[in-house]
């Protein structure tokens, strides 16, 4: 086992046990803590990768502003000490079914497929290309959907704003 | 093939995950969890776009762009809904799904 399958594996069982307890949990500051643990394993994953720009994107933009976003929702809607109540074994087996059926249908199909094994350069993605990417419109330009993303992200921070704000009426 | 490490140990990891995700969709009343686990689906998504970006064209970045914007489109759907859910929690004081029966306020 090299290297890097062993921290893949170790990565991968920290996103496993941590999502399980992240629907799971049954106090809800919990679960969003747990949420925070899969998403930095996530990073990790993608640093294996090699993506260190986007490693640097999950950490600072989800586990650093989602989770909080969530953890300050949390803390304005209910009280900390609260359970959640059980969900009910009716409500819970047809989900619990639904999401075996689904994984097993889709391990399956993976397991089956044989993936080229072409081996794929591991070098560092340079932070200048990615850049450059950003800012170009021609071939492998991403310019017009890093624009329509800001115009997105600004209608979305105003409609929170007009959404979350207190009416006089 | 990234150094030893199969894609198809990526995909699997993604598909329990996502589906992971779902059975807390379905199974969660309290409309934060529900959030995080529409966030859970959103991230597994995310490997798989940059597992695959690497071993066919690791040269190119399609996948980790990709992976970019939804990352961004994740953050903008998380702000708005936490900001109806506080909307939802003035009104009736409760954010329980099977509590929300009417949409006229």
């Amino acid at each position: 086992m090299t290297s890097n399958q062993f921290m893949f594996l170790l990565f991968s069982a920290v996103i496993v046990i941590f999502s399980i307890l992240t629907v799971t949990s049954r106090r809800i500051l919990r679960a969003a803590t747990f949420l925070l643990f899969v998403l930095a394993s996530t990073a990790g994953l993608y640093f294996l990768l090699k993506y260190n720009f986007l490693a640097a994107i999950q950490l600072i933009v989800y586990a650093g502003g989602i989770v909080v976003l969530i953890i300050f929702s949390i803390l304005l809607t209910s009280h900390i000490a609260e359970k959640l109540p059980s969900a009910s074994l009716m409500k819970k087996w047809p989900a619990a079914l639904v999401a075996l059926v689904g994984a097993a249908l889709a391990i399956v199909v993976i397991l089956q497929y044989n993936f080229p094994g072409s081996v794929g350069s591991t070098e560092l993605v340079d932070v200048t290309q990615v850049g450059n990417s950003l800012i170009n419109y021609g071939k492998y330009g991403y310019a017009l959907p890093f624009e329509v993303i800001s115009i997105l992200l600004l209608a979305a921070m105003i409609g929170a704003i007009v959404l979350a704000k207190k009416r006089k009426d | 093939m990234f150094e030893g490490v199969p894609l198809s140990w990526f995909l699997i990891l993604s598909t329990i995950m996502f589906f992971i995700g779902v059975y807390g969709f379905l199974v969660r009343k309290n409309l934060i969890t529900i959030l995080m686990s529409t966030e859970l689906i959103l991230n597994s998504v995310c490997i798989n776009f940059v597992a695959f970006n690497k071993i066919l064209y690791p040269e190119h970045m399609e996948g980790m762009f990709f992976t970019v914007f939804i990352i961004a489109v994740a953050a903008a759907e998380a702000s708005v809904a936490i900001a109806i859910i506080i909307n939802i929690y003035r009104r009736i004081v409760n954010i329980d799904v099977e509590k929300m029966n009417e949409m006229k306020y």
